[in-house]
């Protein structure tokens, strides 16, 4: 998974910064499982509801488990008049999954996103923290290839 | 040709990875000379420069770090907001990609100008890969001294739009869901952690240092009467040179939809992505100002072949999607409207669905908690004034049993 990078300096505050725990606890696990999220309750002092309720409203924290690489692909109109929904279809014929399915080896998960701002290379798609942009489908099968 | 590069006047030329490239082209001379005045003067200065918000709403930038200097507080903070997340926009990543260091430099001037030690650049989750560059940036200006009185953090968001709108990217900073706040009181007053707290968004911040080493006057000579200087467009959708491009505030779209970016046949644009207008091709001549139409300066070109009522109809799903929950106009309108349009896609809707898509907007724009549901009913509103024969074709065919 991801490693935190230092610049999200946990100061004072941050050590109940609830989202910025959530987080960590998601590079560190790839997700935010059920016992975690109560375990981070009851250190922090919170309720549950409340862990919860943070942890769902963003839509890169997840409480059900991914895969290794989380496909994301943008959904909204600059990409769609660049023909996101081929991006779409090409995924789904490479990786045998339709979106919210994650691969039977666990590699890959497949969902939608909306605006990721590379509207000028459109259509992009992110899988984990990096950016695809100018994508058509024979790239698609480089990338995933790429995805060790 | 209205280009002017002004907020741009650095990218592309100096190496974003290399503050020496940047102190060449007097990187930080304007943090020099603003620390040789008093920060009251700074203010003044950049209340007579007339710089307004260039992050869509379009508030007087002097105007809010003067109610925050004098706001008695502790601790106050400076805030960078870039989360970009309305659709269609990118010039704050093409901003951050290629010139960190003004933004550095533009929000310690900020700093200075209204008493604040800390600040943050909050930015979206989905510039993660920007992150690298960024904290290069910073700890290179850190080395050189530039801040010892003034730090600068980064908080990174979690795929949240809403984080974009100040209070809901403040109760995220707080590690919070990101849930509008009720306003008064607002920022300046009491902002993060209860605190007198500067937001601004990284474009308006960009323009500080040229500001204060050239002069108001020299900044409001350009534009218009109630936008001075320049803006920074995002440019997107059916055009053939898609990109950014900083023009001169009140130049025409027609100058920078057809002429820069190279679009034919157009249909119509949006612009201010999608709580922005809709506007048809025989208005492709309006000057694009804040008294006119601005927005973050986000511009999507659809041709002649697109589907106005699918275009609204997905704007729609998004802003459903992204709004915050908290109040009741828009969590409950943005689904209605969201499930008449998808009717009408499907070529099933009655004369009676307008009317309600009509009285929801009112309500919604008259009593959401935020822009974000005020502004929703925007692409509805606009195409039932533009391309309201769509909608009643749409409607004729489908109860005449014809497939749409």
């Amino acid at each position: 998974m991801n490693k935190t990078p230092e610049a999200i300096s946990v100061q004072s505050k941050d050590q109940e910064n609830l989202l910025v725990l959530l987080e960590e606890a998601q590079n560190k696990f790839g997700y935010l499982s059920q016992e975690l999220m109560v375990e981070l309750a009851e250190s922090l002092g919170i309720s549950i509801s409340e862990v919860y309720g943070v942890a769902t409203f963003y839509s890169f924290l997840y409480t059900q488990p991914q895969g290794r690489y989380v496909i994301k692909v943008c959904q909204s109109l600059p990409c769609f008049l660049k023909n996101a929904e081929m991006i779409i279809k090409s995924l789904e014929q490479e990786l045998g999954i339709r979106l919210g399915e994650t691969t039977s080896d666990g590699k890959f998960s497949f969902q939608l996103t909306n605006c990721i701002g590379a509207c000028d290379k459109a259509p992009a798609m992110m899988i984990n923290n990096d950016v695809y942009v100018d994508l058509t489908p024979d790239r698609i099968s480089e990338i995933l290839k790429a995805c060790e | 040709m209205p280009e002017k590069r002004i907020v741009l006047r650095n990218c592309d030329v100096i190496d974003p990875r290399s503050i020496t490239t940047y102190l060449d082209r007097d990187g930080f001379k304007a943090l020099e000379k603003a620390h040789s005045m008093a920060p009251e003067q700074i203010i003044e200065e950049i209340k007579a420069s007339a710089l307004r918000g260039r992050g869509g709403a379009g508030f007087p930038c002097g105007l809010k770090w003067e109610l925050t200097k004098k706001s008695p507080g502790d601790e106050k903070y400076v805030i960078c907001n870039a989360d970009e997340g309305e659709v269609g926009t990118f010039k704050d990543r093409y901003i951050l990609e290629r010139d960190p260091f003004t933004l550095i430099e533009g929000m310690t001037i900020a700093g200075y100008a209204i008493g604040a030690k800390k600040s943050f650049i909050y930015l979206r989750a989905e510039y993660y890969y920007l992150l690298d560059l960024l904290v290069n940036a910073l700890s290179q200006a850190r080395e050189k001294g530039f801040l010892e009185r003034f730090d600068i953090d980064i908080r990174l968001g979690a795929g949240a739009y809403i984080c974009g709108e100040e209070s809901a990217l403040m109760e995220s900073i707080e590690g919070k869901r990101g849930d509008v706040r009720y306003r008064p009181p607002f920022p300046p007053t009491k902002g993060l952690w209860g605190e007198p707290t500067v937001i601004n968004n990284v474009e308006t911040l960009m323009n500080i240092p040229q500001i204060i080493l050239n002069g108001a006057h020299w900044f409001s000579q350009t534009g218009t009467e109630q936008s001075k200087g320049t803006k920074v467009f995002s440019v997107s959708g059916d055009v053939k040179r898609p990109g950014v491009y900083e023009l001169v505030l009140g130049s025409r779209l027609k100058e920078l939809v057809e002429d820069l970016a190279l679009a034919e046949k157009v249909k119509m644009v949006q612009i201010g992505g999608a709580t922005g207008r809709i506007i048809p091709y025989d208005m492709i001549d309006t000057p694009l100002s804040f008294e006119t139409i601005l927005g973050a300066g986000a511009i999507t070109v659809f041709e002649e072949s697109r589907d106005v009522i699918d275009v609204v109809y997905r704007t729609m799903e998004f802003l459903a999607e992204e709004s915050c929950g908290k109040c009741s106009p828009c969590r409950e309108g943005t689904e209605v409207m969201v499930e008449i349009l998808e009717k009408l896609t499907r070529g099933e809707g009655s004369e009676r669905d307008i009317t309600l898509l009509e009285q929801l907007s009112e309500a919604m724009m008259l009593s959401s908690l935020c822009g974000l549901g005020q502004a929703a009913p925007n692409p509805v509103m606009d195409s039932l004034q533009y391309f309201r024969g769509d909608y009643e074709n749409r409607i004729r065919e489908s109860q005449s049993g014809v497939a749409a």
